[in-house]
């Protein structure tokens, strides 16, 4: 073990910052952190172990106690239980004789769930020691079983089980014509640096990651603000359930990504960039530094970038599965090697960000529009969308239609358009921009695809009239409870207490007011959390509970007061202990 | 000297001061648990909630800026905080009555202030443990709120960095800094900021639970605003 650390720790050179990784690749190797691994990296990097224990708590790919040789993880995103998700965990379970959540008797295998990991147009999708598997059925299943009981390694698994679909379905400004490599760099010099950004501005580009902050303006801040050293930090992080888009982007389109990012590095003088990579994604990682590499060697990255003298690196960071680091602060304190706890704003990263340096951080799409507007120039991409949204959006679809997959649309695009182009039939709705978005009905489908309509990090997710809504809603609770970062009071305690609420009232415990105290619970949360997950994690529950009030209380039962508990489920373990189920070991819950 | 408004009441502030800071100075009370003059501002546990230009912020870690204008006291406000409050009840195991720490808590004074009669919401009964290892210091987990003063003082004040909080979402927990994970292999002694700070019952000094009876002690003849700003002033 002492040989494996120190190789570690040599691997990422001895620098704090690089923790997560450092502990991924524990993980990895012994399938939890062991309590040695702790104590040598605290001595090795001067960190209180207090800080890495904080740290192995607070990613979902990292433990301290011993996961299996085999490590499943089945994706729980709403679209895996559409396509029978449950039905298949309970088959593997059974299969392999394994309790989920448990680690099996004999050590080698652990069965567990995962946030939605980003391959819901191919699900139900599962990830084996961080290898991602799509289309899973009782099939493939039958065949791990045996694969697993035989002690063969996952990289001798068939290949064909770990092949990701790009499943791009409509092209636009972006996915059509794909810049030359070097091409935006290219013309941004020809054209001067700050005519570059003047263009940019005047394209009208607004973040693609959903908030929508103007990318000029952003860059321009980070620009003027006095500092010896700036850093460039592209969000791959994209976690919200139904979103898939930066997956095939950096897939596929990965140089125009780095150029984009290598440009607003030329532009506001940074000279380290930062690409973080959601853990899920790990599958992309060696392409993706094959990519860098060969950009190095044409000069596009490095010392003299093209002869200009600029000189900027990139490297690529990995996520180790917590949605919350997607938030820009959050994904910077991840970044800096600690949990991805949301930082206090003001100050902004744009001036204290990464290292408290002047930072961008940006959306995948995003720095890839930035080098395609440095490259064709910023009318062609103003000319697209509407007044306040310019250009064009890329949309990862999935859900109830016949062809899930990216679409990109000029914005300003109808619903009823889009449910058309992908062969969506008798929809209920559509969950637009993930669970902290918004569900509108198909009588909504008129709306518009725009930031002054329905804004949209990507996430489009379509029901058809065979879902149910509580089902969607309780998915999307339950995902909110489990990412909170366990911050603010508000998040850390109220996305479980409406996790509580919304199912006692599912269950049909509810009785009068317990509508009302859902919305008062949603109401804490939407007001005082302390960053956007908190902000949203009710959304679910609000954009439903107004399109469908009578749904909720239907749910309530007649009588005037419920209690919270439920009389006879709590005498459960003291019938298991006196293994008793006759009629005298069970309470009516009201008196009769 | 720049002004903002807190409640109508024109408030001066020197440039750097948070809303909170200038408030403080100015006599003027606004609830708060995490936060503590002289310490790193935290942001946490949100009972600071003030409408600044009519957009819900921290005190505690929002800058003062000319101009500004601040709700802190209204109904809606109020009304909040005392909602906030028993969040932190309902997620621990707070028992004031049989609590050591009654009358000079916190938690419960905050409580009262905020005219807070009931829990409201359902309880999480949660199991937590109680680390009676250390002779001197005993630390009730089942009474942390997650303020991260602890956290703040072993670090800025004593230079020790004994406690973290650990985990993610409602499984967030205080954690120590020894192999054993027990506070008696903590290099924590009795005269650490650090085992004096915490604001509930969870961090306790041994031997010292009695010394000022009930009805004698901090928050028992006078509420928690009036006594936070004497302290607060006297820092």
């Amino acid at each position: 073990m002492q040989k494996f650390i120190q190789s570690v720790l040599s691997e990422i050179e001895y620098q704090p910052v690089r923790l997560i990784e450092a502990l991924r690749k524990c993980q990895g190797h012994f399938h939890y952190i062991p309590l040695e691994c702790i104590e040598r990296f605290a001595e090795a990097l001067h960190l209180p172990r207090t800080q890495i224990i904080a740290v192995i708590e607070f990613y979902s790919f990292l433990h301290l106690k011993p996961q299996g040789s085999y490590e499943i993880l089945i994706s729980d995103s709403i679209t895996d239980h559409m396509s029978g998700q449950k039905d298949l965990v309970e088959y593997l379970c059974q299969r392999l004789q394994v309790l989920p959540g448990h680690l099996r008797e004999d050590g080698k295998l652990s069965v567990g769930l995962t946030s939605c990991t980003g391959l819901c147009d191919q699900g139900p999708a599962a990830l084996v020691n961080g290898q991602a598997i799509t289309r899973l059925t009782v099939d493939k299943i039958d065949q791990m079983a045996v694969l697993i009981e035989q002690n063969l390694p996952v990289s001798q698994w068939p290949s064909a089980w770990f092949w990701v679909a790009d499943n791009i379905q409509r092209q636009d400004f972006l996915l059509s014509q794909p810049i030359a490599m070097g091409q935006g760099l290219q013309v941004a010099w020809q054209r001067g640096l700050a005519e570059t950004l003047t263009g940019i501005e005047a394209s009208g580009l607004r973040g693609r990651g959903g908030a929508g902050f103007k990318t000029a303006l952003k860059w321009r801040f980070c620009a003027e603000t006095v500092s010896a050293q700036r850093y460039v930090v592209c969000n791959a992080d994209e976690g919200e359930p139904g979103t898939f888009k930066d997956r095939v982007l950096l897939n596929r389109y990965a140089h125009q990504v780095f150029e984009g990012m290598t440009l607003c590095a030329a532009i506001i003088g940074a000279t380290q960039g930062f690409l973080y990579l959601r853990g899920e994604y790990a599958f992309l990682l060696q392409d993706l530094q094959n990519v860098l590499a060969s950009r190095r060697q044409q000069g596009l990255l490095g010392a003299n970038i093209l002869g200009h003298g600029v000189n900027f690196e990139i490297e690529i960071r990995l996520g180790a599965g917590a949605y919350i680091c997607g938030e820009e602060s959050a994904l910077i304190e991840s970044l800096e090697g600690k949990p991805g706890i949301p930082r206090n704003r003001p100050p902004y990263p744009v001036t204290s960000g990464y290292l408290n340096q002047p930072t961008v951080v940006n959306n995948v799409e995003t720095f890839m529009a930035a080098a395609a507007i440095a490259a064709y120039g910023p009318e062609s991409f103003a000319a697209l969308g509407t007044s306040q949204s310019a250009g064009s959006k890329i949309l990862s679809i999935s859900g109830d239609c016949a062809r899930p997959g990216l679409y990109e649309y000029p914005f300003g695009v109808s619903i009823a358009q889009i449910l058309k182009d992908c062969g969506a039939e008798d929809v209920l709705g559509v969950q637009v921009g993930g669970p902290s978005g918004t569900f509108i009905t198909i009588e909504e489908s008129h709306r518009l695809l725009a930031y002054e309509d329905l804004a949209t990090g990507g996430s489009f997710i379509v029901f058809n009239n065979s879902r149910s809504i509580f089902q969607i809603v309780k998915n999307f609770t339950d995902f909110f409870a489990h990412e909170s970062c366990g911050f603010c009071t508000p998040c850390r305690v109220g996305t479980s207490l409406l996790q509580k609420q919304l199912d006692k009232i599912v269950l049909g415990h509810g009785s009068a007011g317990d509508v009302v105290e859902l919305e008062r619970i949603a109401g804490l949360l939407r007001q005082y959390s302390h960053c956007g997950l908190g902000q949203t994690a009710a959304n679910p529950v609000l954009t439903t509970l107004e399109r469908y009030p009578e749904l909720y209380q239907q749910q309530l039962k007649k009588i005037s007061y419920e209690p919270g508990f439920d009389l006879d489920a709590a005498l459960q373990v003291a019938r298991q202990m006196a293994g008793r189920n006759d009629a005298a070991a069970h309470l009516q819950q009201v008196e009769e | 000297m720049a002004n903002l408004t807190i409640d109508g009441q024109v408030v001066g502030f020197e440039p750097g001061q948070t809303i909170m800071e200038a408030a403080t100075a100015a006599g003027i009370y606004i609830p708060h648990l995490c936060h503590k003059p002289g310490y790193t501002p935290h942001g946490s546990c949100k009972l600071c909630s003030v409408k600044v230009n009519g957009r819900v912020c921290s005190a505690c870690t929002f800058p003062a800026a000319d101009g500004q204008q601040v709700i802190s006291q209204s109904a809606e406000l109020q009304q909040d905080r005392r909602h906030i409050t028993q969040l932190l009840f309902v997620e621990g195991n707070h028992f004031c009555p049989s609590c050591e720490k009654t009358g000079q808590c916190q938690l419960q004074a905050v409580a009262y202030e905020l005219k807070m009669h009931d829990n409201h919401f359902p309880q999480f009964y949660p199991q937590r443990a109680l680390d009676a290892s250390h002779p001197d210091i005993v630390l009730d987990h089942n009474r942390c709120i997650f303020c991260n003063l602890c956290v703040r003082a072993s670090r800025e004040k004593d230079g020790k960095n004994v406690f973290g909080i650990s985990g993610r979402g409602i499984h967030k927990h205080l954690i120590v800094n020894s192999e054993s994970g027990l506070l008696k292999d903590t290099q924590l002694t009795v005269d650490d900021a650090a085992a004096h700070v915490c604001p509930t019952g969870a961090i306790l000094i041994r031997n010292t639970a009695y010394h000022v009876p009930i009805g004698q002690r901090l928050f028992d003849h006078q509420p928690i605003s009036e006594v936070s700003l004497e302290h607060d002033h006297g820092q």
